[in-house]
C-alpha cells in the first residue's frame, strides 16, 4: 500500500513530461508516455489495492505533506483510501488506461497529438486526487483540475470558435456549482474547525440531531456542486456541448469518471445526508427529473454524440436517484457498470465516427453492421448493457436501483414508476440509434484503419460491459451504509415489472424505428412535431437561461463598457472646465471694467463685515 | 541589512543609469538589470543568513520628532523581494520596446522601485510620506513620456487621483500626529509612538477614513478605480508590470501596516463598510473585465477584481465570545494574494506588451487564433489566466481561498458575493483566452516571433513562483504571520 501515491503521480509525471517538452517528441514515445503513465497508474492501483483487501484493513491514508497552516487551519495533502475510494480509482485508472491506449489510435491523424496527452494525463492526475482526496480542500484540487481538463479538452480544436464557446460553457456553469460547494466547504468548517472528511462527518453525526437545518443546508449546497459537475438539472445544459471535444475525451471525461463526481461526493458525504431526509429527497428528484427529461432528449437527436451524452446525463440521474433512495452501493455499483459500458459505447461510436470520416449524423450513417463488425457488436453489447437487459452488467445495478427505490419512505412507488417508465425510454432510444446506425442501406461507406490498439480496448470494455456485474460491488459495504446488493425479492410482481420495462422498450423501438409501425402519422401530428422539437432542444433550458442570465450580462457589458462611475470623474472635468470659461469672460482687458469691479467688490466687503 | 543602503543604491543606480545613456544606448538597461539581480541577491544571502531583518534609526529633523526609521520585518521583506524581483521582470519586459531615452527610463524605473522600497519599510510617518510621493512622480514620466496614443490625459488622470489620495493622506498624518500631540505634548511621527495614540472615537474615525481612502484609491478599490485601466493602458510595458505588480500592493500595505493598527476601533466599525467595498470591487472589477476588448484594458480590470479580496480579507473582523478578533485566515489570505497577483498580473501585463511590440494592436478583434503562430505564448497566457481565475494548486486560489474562508466568520452575505467573483473570473479569464489566442486565426496578423529565450526564462520564474505558492505556501506564511499577529495586537 506504500505505493498509492505512485498513482496519482505517475500520470502527472507523464503530463509534465508532455507538457515540457513543447511537442518535440516523437508521436511513438507520446503515445508511450501518455498511454504509459496511466498503465503504471493502473498497474500500481491494482497492486495496492490487492494489498489493501488482503490486509482487511477499513481505511489506509498516505500523508505528503501539509498543504498550509494558518491559526488552526491546516489542511494536508493525504491520500486516502477506502473501499470507495478503491473502486473509483479502480475505474479511472482502468478504463482511463483502456482510453488512452484506444486515444493513441484515435488520435494518431490529428494535430496537437502530445498536448492531447498531455491533457489526458493531467486529469487522470486530477480525477484521482478528487477521489483519493482525504479532505475537501484536496477534494477541491482534483475537483477544480479535472474542470480545467474539461474545458481544456473540449476545445482541444482550438481554431473552431464554436468549440471554444462549448468549452466556456462548460467550464462556467459547473463554476456555478463549484462555487455553492465551496459555500458548502466554508459553512462546514465555520461549524467544526476542521475540512477532514472523515472528521467532519463524525463531527456532524454527533452534534446534530436528524433534520437539522445545518445539515441540510450543507447537504444543499454540496448537492449543488454535485449537480454542476455531473450535469444534472439545472446545471446540465454544458454537457451536450461539451461533445465537441474528441471522442476519447468523451468517453474518459464526459461518460466514465469525471461526471460521476458528484455521485462520489455524495457517497462520500453520505453522513450528512443521512442527517437530512429533506436533502436526501432533493437529490432523487434531482435524479429522477434529470433521468426523466435526458432520456426524452436522447430519443430525438440526431448526433450519436449526442444521444450518447444525453444518455450519459440520464444515467448519472439514475445514480442520483438511488442516492436520494438509499441505495447507496447501488448508486457506487451503478457508476462502474456505467463507466464499462458508456466508455464501450463512445469508443465504438468513436470507431464509426472516425470510419465515416468524421461523420456524427446517425441518419448519414445506416447499414454497418456488417461493414464494421467489432464497432457494431461493441455497440450492441454496450446498447444491451445501457438498456439493462438481464445478464448484462448494466441489469443489476439499475435493477438494485429500482428494486430499492419502490420500498423508498417518502412516495417509493411513484418514484418507481417513473424511474420504471424512464427505463423503457432508454430502451426505447437505444434501439433506435442501434437500428439508424447500423441497419437499413448504407448512406456513407466506412473506411476502417483501426489498429489493435483501437480494437483491444473496445474487446476488454465489451467483457466488463458484459461480466462486470457479476462481481457486485463489496468493497463499498464497509463504507456505505445500505444493506447488500442482491437482497431484493426477485419474483415479485415488481421485480418483474422492473426486469419487463427494457425488454418492452426493445419490442417498441424495434416496431417503431424497424419500420414495422408506420411512425410517421405520430412524429408529424401537430403535437408530436411540436414535442419533438421541444425534446430536441433539451427542454429549453438553454434558450431560458440566454435569456435570464446570458442576454443581460452581455447586454449591460456592453452598454458599461466605458464604466459609470467614471462619469462622476468625467463629470468633474466637464464643470470644472466649463468654470473655468466662465472665469475666463471676466478677464476681458478694458482697465474701466477692472475699476468698476474693484469698486463694487470693495462695497460688497464692507457690507458684509458691517451686518457681521 | 542596510535599508537605507539598499535605497540609495537604487536612487545612485537610477543615476548612474541616466547619465550611461551617453556612453551607449544599451547600457542602462544592462545596468538597470544588474541592479535588481544585485539587490535580490543581497536581501536573498541576508534572508539565507538569518540577518534580514533589520531596524534602523537615524535622526533627522529631530525637532519635529522626524528621524529615518526603517524597518524590515517578514511582512516587509515578502514585498521588498517581490519589488526587486519584478524590477527584473519589468526591465526584461521592455528590452526591446524603448528606443526614446532609455537612460531617463531606466532612472525612472529605478527610481519607483527605490521609492516602493522606502514605502515598504518606513516606520516614520513623515519618511513614509516622502517615499510615497517618490514612487508617484517617477511613475507619472513613465507614462507621460513613454506610453501610448493617450498618454497625455491618463498620464494627468493617474497624478491627480494620487496627488489628491497623497494630500488626504498627508492631512491625515498631520491630523494623527496634531492629535497625538495634544494628548501627550509629544510632537512625534514615529510608527511605534503613534500606535499607542489615544484619539476621541468621532477624530479617530476621520483620521482612520483619511489613510483609508488614500490607499483604497491606490488599491484600487471601487468607486475609485478608473485611473487605472487608463493609466494601465496607456503606460509601457514596464510601468504596468510595476504598477500592477507592486504600486497596487502598497495600497493593501498601507491598510495592513497602517490603518487597522493605528486605528483597530475605528477600523472595526467600519469593517463593514470596507468588506463591502470589496466584494463590490470583486464583482464590479470582474464585470468590468469582461465588457473590454482592449487586452491590457482587461488584465487591468482583473485588478481592481483581485484586489477586492484584499480588502475583503483584512477588514474581516470577527466575533468570538463576545469580542471582535482579528481573522488571522482572510488577513493571511490577504498577503498571499498580494504576492500571487504581483506574480499572475506582472505576467499578464508582460503577454499584452510582447502581443504590442509584435502586433501594434491591444484590440482583442485584432488578434484571434495567435496560437497557432504562437504556442509557446499561448499556453504561458493559459498557465496565468488559470492562476488568475483561481485554479486550486496555483498561488492565487490560496490567497482568494483562505480570504474567503476567512471572511465566511465575519459576514456570509459578503463572502457569498465574494465568492461569485470566482464565477465572473473564469468568464472574463477564458474569454480573453478566447479572443486572443483560440479561434480562426485571423489572416491580418503578421506571422509573429513566438516567445525566446529572454522571455521564457522570466515567465518560467513566475510561473514556478506561483506552483510554489500554490502548493507549499507555509514560507511564505511564516514571514507574514508573525507581523501580522504582533501589529494587530492592538486590535479590539
Amino acid at each position: 500500500m506504500d505505493l498509492l501515491w505512485l498513482v496519482p503521480v505517475c500520470p502527472l509525471a507523464g503530463s509534465l513530461i508532455l507538457l515540457l517538452s513543447e511537442g518535440r517528441l516523437d508521436k511513438r514515445i507520446v503515445g508511450i508516455v501518455g498511454a504509459g503513465s496511466v498503465g503504471l497508474s493502473a498497474a500500481a492501483a491494482f497492486v495496492v489495492g490487492l494489498e489493501f483487501q488482503r490486509s482487511g484493513l477499513e481505511s489506509h491514508t498516505y500523508a505528503a505533506w501539509t498543504w498550509m497552516e494558518v491559526g488552526g487551519f491546516a489542511p494536508a495533502i493525504r491520500l486516502y483510501l477506502d473501499g470507495l475510494s478503491l473502486v473509483m480509482m479502480g475505474v479511472i485508472t482502468g478504463v482511463g488506461f483502456l482510453i488512452h491506449l484506444y486515444a493513441t489510435g484515435y488520435m494518431w491523424e490529428e494535430e496537437g497529438y502530445s498536448r492531447f496527452f498531455a491533457y489526458m494525463n493531467l486529469f487522470v492526475f486530477a480525477m484521482l486526487m478528487l477521489v483519493l482526496g482525504d479532505n475537501l480542500l484536496v477534494l477541491f484540487l482534483g475537483w477544480e483540475g479535472v474542470g480545467l481538463c474539461s474545458y481544456l479538452l473540449i476545445g482541444f480544436f482550438h481554431t473552431d470558435p464554436e468549440n471554444g464557446y462549448a468549452a466556456r460553457k462548460a467550464f462556467v456553469v459547473t463554476r456555478v456549482g463549484d462555487t455553492a460547494m465551496l459555500l458548502g466547504l466554508f459553512l462546514l468548517y465555520r461549524e467544526f474547525d476542521t475540512i477532514d472528511i472523515g472528521a467532519a462527518m463524525a463531527g456532524a453525526q454527533a452534534a446534530w440531531p436528524d433534520g437539522s437545518s445545518t445539515a441540510t443546508l450543507i447537504a444543499l449546497l454540496l448537492l449543488g456542486g454535485a449537480v454542476g459537475k455531473s450535469a444534472q438539472v439545472p446545471l446540465q445544459t454544458w454537457l451536450p456541448d461539451a461533445m465537441a471535444g474528441p471522442t476519447p475525451v468523451s468517453a474518459l471525461i464526459h461518460a466514465a469518471t469525471m461526471v460521476t463526481a458528484g455521485v462520489y461526493l455524495i457517497a462520500r458525504t453520505h453522513d450528512l445526508f443521512l442527517l437530512s431526509p429533506e436533502a436526501q429527497f432533493a437529490v432523487a428528484c434531482v435524479g429522477l427529473v434529470t433521468l426523466f427529461i435526458s432520456a426524452f432528449t436522447a430519443l430525438v437527436q440526431r448526433d450519436i454524440k449526442r444521444v450518447l451524452a444525453y444518455s450519459t446525463m440520464s444515467q448519472i440521474g439514475y445514480m442520483f436517484f438511488a442516492l436520494g433512495v438509499g441505495a447507496w452501493s447501488a448508486a457506487v455499483f451503478h457508476l462502474m457498470t456505467h463507466a464499462f459500458f458508456k466508455a464501450l459505447l463512445f469508443l465504438a461510436s468513436g470507431s464509426v465516427i472516425l470510419a465515416l470520416h468524421h461523420e456524427q449524423d446517425m441518419f448519414r450513417m445506416g447499414g454497418l453492421w456488417r461493414k464494421l463488425p467489432l464497432a457494431f457488436w461493441s455497440m450492441l453489447i454496450g446498447s444491451l448493457a445501457l438498456a439493462a437487459l438481464p445478464l448484462t452488467s448494466g441489469f443489476y445495478s439499475k435493477d438494485a436501483i429500482l428494486l430499492t427505490s419502490f420500498e423508498y419512505a417518502w412516495g417509493g412507488p411513484l418514484f418507481w414508476a417513473a424511474a420504471a417508465a424512464a427505463a423503457f425510454v432508454t430502451a426505447l432510444y437505444t434501439t433506435r440509434m442501434m437500428l439508424i446506425t447500423f441497419f437499413g442501406e448504407t448512406k456513407t461507406e466506412p473506411h476502417d484503419h483501426s489498429g489493435i490498439n483501437m480494437r483491444a480496448p473496445l474487446v476488454i470494455l465489451a467483457v466488463l460491459a458484459v461480466g462486470g456485474g457479476w462481481f457486485g460491488l463489496s468493497p463499498v459495504g464497509s463504507v456505505l451504509p445500505d444493506r447488500g446488493l442482491g437482497e431484493q425479492d426477485h419474483t415479485s410482481a415488481v421485480a418483474l415489472a422492473t426486469m419487463a420495462a427494457p425488454i418492452l422498450g426493445i419490442v417498441v423501438g424495434w416496431l417503431f424505428f424497424g419500420g414495422k409501425i408506420d411512425r410517421s402519422a405520430i412524429v408529424n401530428s401537430r403535437l408530436g412535431n411540436a414535442l419533438g422539437r421541444f425534446w430536441f432542444g433539451g427542454w429549453g433550458f438553454d434558450w431560458l437561461y440566454d435569456r435570464l442570465f446570458v442576454a443581460p450580462f452581455v447586454w449591460l457589458a456592453r452598454v458599461n463598457k466605458p464604466d459609470a462611475v467614471d462619469f462622476v470623474y468625467r463629470g468633474t472635468v466637464v464643470v470644472m472646465r466649463r468654470l473655468h470659461q466662465v472665469a475666463v469672460l471676466t478677464q476681458t482687458g478694458r482697465l474701466r471694467w477692472y475699476a468698476v469691479n474693484m469698486a463694487l467688490g470693495l462695497v460688497v466687503v464692507f457690507l458684509v463685515a458691517g451686518v457681521l | 541589512m542596510n535599508i537605507l543602503a539598499l535605497i540609495l543604491v537604487m536612487l545612485g543606480a537610477g543615476a548612474v543609469a541616466g547619465l550611461s545613456e551617453r556612453l551607449h544606448p544599451a547600457a542602462p538597461k544592462w545596468i538597470s538589470l544588474a541592479t535588481f539581480i544585485v539587490t535580490l541577491a543581497w536581501v536573498g544571502i541576508a534572508f539565507i543568513g538569518g540577518d534580514a531583518y533589520a531596524n534602523q534609526y537615524i535622526p533627522w529633523i529631530p525637532r519635529f520628532g522626524i528621524n529615518i526609521v526603517l524597518s524590515i520585518d517578514g511582512l516587509s521583506l515578502l514585498l521588498v523581494a517581490l519589488t526587486l524581483f519584478l524590477g527584473i521582470v519589468a526591465v526584461v519586459s521592455s528590452w526591446t520596446e524603448i528606443e526614446r531615452r532609455p537612460g531617463f527610463f531606466q532612472f525612472n524605473i529605478l527610481w519607483v522601485m527605490a521609492g516602493v522600497v522606502g514605502v515598504f519599510t518606513a516606520l516614520d510617518l513623515f519618511l513614509f510620506f516622502f517615499f510615497w510621493e517618490v514612487m508617484l512622480i517617477p511613475m507619472y514620466f513613465l507614462i507621460a513620456i513613454w506610453g501610448h496614443e493617450d498618454k497625455a490625459y491618463a498620464s494627468m488622470k493617474f497624478f491627480l487621483f494620487t496627488q489628491i489620495s497623497g494630500l488626504l493622506m498627508l492631512f491625515s498624518i498631520l491630523a494623527l500626529v496634531y492629535f497625538n500631540y495634544a494628548a501627550t505634548g509629544v510632537i512625534t511621527f514615529n510608527y511605534y509612538d503613534l500606535l499607542n495614540a489615544e484619539l476621541g472615537g468621532d477624530v479617530a474615525f476621520y483620521v482612520m477614513l483619511g489613510f483609508f481612502v488614500a490607499f483604497v484609491v491606490k488599491l484600487p478599490g471601487v468607486p475609485f478605480h478608473t485611473w487605472l485601466p487608463d493609466a494601465h493602458t496607456q503606460a509601457p510595458t514596464a510601468g504596468s508590470v510595476i504598477l500592477a505588480g507592486i504600486l497596487l500592493k502598497t495600497g493593501a500595505y498601507g491598510l495592513i501596516r497602517f490603518v487597522v493598527p493605528l486605528f483597530p476601533e475605528a477600523s472595526a466599525d467600519f469593517a463593514f463598510w470596507a468588506m463591502f467595498l470589496g466584494a463590490l470591487s470583486i464583482l464590479y472589477g470582474g464585470f468590468m473585465a469582461y465588457s473590454q476588448s482592449d487586452f491590457k484594458r482587461l488584465v487591468a480590470y482583473s485588478s481592481v477584481a483581485h484586489m477586492g479580496f484584499v480588502l475583503l480579507g483584512v477588514f474581516a473582523f470577527y466575533e468570538a465570545a463576545g469580542v471582535l478578533v482579528v481573522n488571522d485566515l482572510a488577513v493571511q489570505g490577504a498577503v498571499v494574494t498580494m504576492v500571487a497577483h504581483g506574480f499572475s498580473t506582472a505576467a499578464l501585463f508582460m503577454m499584452a506588451g510582447a502581443l504590442q511590440e509584435r502586433l501594434h494592436t491591444r484590440e482583442m478583434s485584432n488578434m484571434g487564433g495567435l496560437w497557432t503562430r504562437a504556442p509557446r505564448m499561448g499556453a504561458v497566457t493559459l498557465f496565468f489566466v488559470v492562476a488568475s481565475v483561481g485554479m486550486p494548486g496555483l498561488g492565487n486560489f490560496v490567497g482568494e481561498f483562505l480570504v474567503l474562508v476567512g471572511a465566511f466568520k465575519a459576514n456570509i452575505p459578503l463572502t457569498v458575493a465574494g465568492a461569485l467573483g470566482v464565477v465572473v473570473a473564469a468568464v472574463y479569464g477564458l474569454i480573453l483566452m478566447q479572443r486572443a489566442f483560440q479561434g480562426t486565426p485571423n489572416p491580418n496578423v503578421p506571422s509573429m516571433r513566438d516567445f525566446g529565450l529572454r522571455e521564457m526564462s522570466v515567465m518560467a520564474l513566475m510561473m514556478a513562483g506561483l506552483i510554489w505558492i500554490g502548493i507549499h505556501p507555509q514560507e511564505l506564511l511564516d514571514m507574514s504571520a508573525p507581523v501580522v499577529n504582533a501589529l494587530w495586537q492592538g486590535a479590539p
